[in-house]
């Protein structure tokens, strides 16, 4: 036999998050226990449950309200953006108020709770209903005296319900020391959700648990939850993880030459980005140019403020030359501007999520950080961030977080312990020198990418963000007017070099033709020694030619004068 | 110890209140043991407290379940007193004749005086 058809079967509530805690729904045809103090949201969440079972999953339901009548039910879900009305029109919802008042009931013998059943089987099949809701069952508790009939009553009401395939969410107020006050979890073996609405440090927290869910796994944390205009919001922590995809793609960070140190390209997409710096080091103008160099492209961009006003930020921008104003007209910007003290930490993560969800932007900027640990513990803001990364890396979208650090202090240590999170690390730097302050930036690291490790002078110019290059004198890196200063003693000590190399070349050429004229006289000496040498020769060669002249004609002469001699004789 | 009709009102009560129909409704599901039993015990209470002055009408859900909702029924069987007014609710099979008497206003006439000494709208009759 196939394992899946005998594992029991589910019933998606629809509520976002929720179904991936309980990994599927609700048991079907079964009964689930909802229990909390008294305004954590129990008739909410069964409400919603009933809500999307009817509108997706096209199983309607009855509710059974023991508390609320339908009218009073509708006005209370409409903030939730449910209209019950319409759907009680629709026949799809069947709310049947049990009124109970145990001062009008006079008690006189045996009796069974077979009113509350008809009435039940009457609603569902008034509607053909497959989901029905008890909220809150225990108030029968408080109507009637007699416990023993109540219980085994109820007793018979689950069984009931559950041979019928009904599957059930029955609600019960917290008792002291009991999930519920009259011990109704005893009756209900299946599932049980606990509910809590949390106050530390006089901030609320929504936390939602399966305490139990019997022949099935689910989630054991406690997940924080919203109740928001659209129902309820339960973040499932496990639903995180590092199976994302990762693009290579870059984005500008709305600065060239920041850019240029990240090896040319800007930050990646679907990074993350910690920029962090003392007070007034512009970590914001560097988040806001990189959301203006989003808007650019076209892309939607999400700015959480939890410092300043949005007008704020709009009206200091523009002192740098960027104007956000259009881009908000166009709906490509939206600020969130809360202080971190109007919820919990959870509440902001699941608040910022599902402004993001809303939103779907490609560039989320959260400035700054630090404001949230003053409503939690490191170790939170910590476990937070790494949940919101994991969601924004999986989503594909690229997230600024600027990170105010304590003058003074190391500025490596002071980060919330979040810098291991972070792809890339910018550190904006106040660089005292000389009676005066400026600012350097650092890229202290970058994933991924070849970047500068030089420190730039960070200058805010009323045409946005510049970074001038480096320049180091023979006392380190040279900010501000010093910077300045030793510019123009290098301009002045080149001016001087050069004339001087000038002159140099103008004593050369001087030589040169000096040089020149006297090789011209030695060339002259030259040519007249060979001249007379040519002249010699000459006279050598007549005097030469002379002596054999005259050889001959002595030869000539001697042969004469012998043959005369010769014919005397 | 029988008690008449006439001695079960207020004294103080007007003659056109005294002159009503009780009109009761009991709530049933079926013919069960209880509902019987029920019935039996109400029949016997008003021949003897409200001889020709009541009418029983006798629901049954099984046969009409939407009028449940309308007199807010979850018990059965539910004895609710429509008339006179205000209307009362008493659950049970009616075997606790005491408290049905209490549930719909027909105490003993010694029990009446003692409460009624202390009304001050008594005083001033």
């Amino acid at each position: 036999m196939d394992l899946n058809q005998i594992s029991i079967r589910k019933s998606p509530t629809g509520i976002k998050g929720l179904d991936e805690v309980i990994e599927g729904g609700l048991p079907q045809g079964r009964t689930t226990l909802v229990c909390g103090g008294p305004g954590c949201g129990k008739t909410l969440l069964a409400t919603e449950f009933l809500v999307r079972g009817a509108q997706e999953y096209g199983e309607p339901g009855v509710f059974m309200a023991f508390e609320e009548t339908a009218e009073e039910l509708t006005k209370n879900v409409a903030s939730l953006g449910i209209d019950l009305s319409a759907l009680i029109e629709q026949n799809k919802i069947f709310v049947d108020y049990i009124y109970i008042e145990r001062s009008e009931i006079e008690e006189t013998g045996e009796y069974d709770l077979e009113g509350l059943f008809i009435r039940l089987v009457s609603a569902i099949e008034a509607i053909g209903a497959k989901r029905v809701v008890l909220d809150t069952l225990e108030t029968i508790f408080a109507g009637f005296a007699n416990d023993s009939i109540l219980r085994s009553e109820i007793r018979r009401l689950f069984r009931w319900m559950k041979a019928r395939g009904l599957t059930a969410i029955v609600t019960g107020e917290q008792g002291e020391k009991s999930l519920t006050r009259y011990g109704l979890e005893e009756y209900v073996s299946d599932c049980v959700i606990l509910l809590d609405n949390r106050v530390e440090n006089k901030i609320a927290s929504r936390i939602l648990r399966v305490v139990k869910y019997r022949g099935s796994s689910h989630g054991m944390d406690e997940y924080p939850f919203l109740i928001s205009d659209q129902g309820l919001w339960v973040q499932p922590i496990t639903s995180l993880g590092l199976n994302y995809q990762v693009s290579s793609e870059n984005i500008s960070t709305g600065v060239s030459e920041l850019d240029r140190m990240l090896s040319g390209q800007g930050y990646f997409r679907g990074s993350s980005i910690l920029v962090s710096g003392s007070a007034g080091t512009g970590k914001t103008s560097l988040a806001v140019s990189m959301v203006d160099a989003a808007c650019r492209r076209g892309e939607r961009c999400l700015y959480f403020a939890f410092e300043e006003a949005a007008g704020q930020i709009l009206r200091n921008m523009r002192s740098i030359g960027i104007d956000l104003q259009p881009w908000i007209e166009q709906g490509l910007i939206k600020f969130y501007a809360t202080r971190p003290s109007y919820y919990g930490i959870e509440t902001h993560l699941l608040t910022i999520q599902k402004d993001i969800e809303e939103f779907q932007p490609r560039v989320v900027v959260l400035d700054p950080l630090t404001n949230l640990i003053s409503i939690a513990t490191e170790t939170e803001v910590k476990s937070m961030l790494v949940r919101l990364i994991d969601y924004l890396k999986m989503n594909d979208i690229t997230a600024l977080f600027t990170s105010l650090t304590t003058g003074g202090r190391d500025e490596l240590t002071s980060e919330v312990g979040v810098s291991s999170l972070m792809d890339t690390w910018i550190l904006v730097r106040n660089l005292e020198s000389n009676g005066e302050r400026n600012r350097g930036l650092y890229i202290l690291k970058a994933r991924g990418m070849a970047h500068s490790t030089q420190v730039r002078e960070f200058i805010l110019t009323n045409h946005g963000i510049e970074l001038v290059d480096v320049t180091v004198g023979p006392k380190g890196v040279l900010v501000g007017s010093a910077r300045i200063a030793y510019e123009s003693r290098e301009r002045a000590a080149l001016l001087q070099r050069q004339s001087e190399t000038e002159r140099k070349m103008r004593v050369s050429e001087h030589k040169r033709k000096a040089i020149k004229s006297q090789i011209g006289v030695l060339q002259a000496e030259i040519e007249a020694e060979d001249e007379r040498l040519r002249q010699e020769l000459a006279q050598l060669e007549n005097y030469h030619k002379m002596q054999a002249d005259e050889l001959k004609t002595i030869i000539q002469a001697r042969q004469r004068n012998g043959s005369s001699q010769g014919e005397e004789e | 110890m029988p008690v008449s009709s006439e001695t079960t009102f207020p004294k103080h009560a007007s003659s056109d209140e005294e002159d009503k129909m009780w009109e009761l409704r009991l709530y049933v599901a079926g013919q069960t043991p209880n509902s019987l039993t029920a019935f039996g015990n109400l029949k016997k209470i008003c021949e003897e407290h409200l001889a020709g002055k009541y009418r029983i009408e006798v629901i049954d859900l099984l046969e009409n379940p939407t009028l449940a909702r309308g007199d807010q029924i979850l018990a059965v069987p539910t004895l609710v007193r429509k008339l006179p007014e205000p209307v009362k609710k008493i659950i049970g099979d009616l075997s606790n004749t005491e408290r049905v008497l209490v549930g719909l206003d027909l105490r003993p006439i010694g029990e009446r005086k003692v409460r009624r000494a202390n009304k001050p709208e008594s005083d001033a009759l």
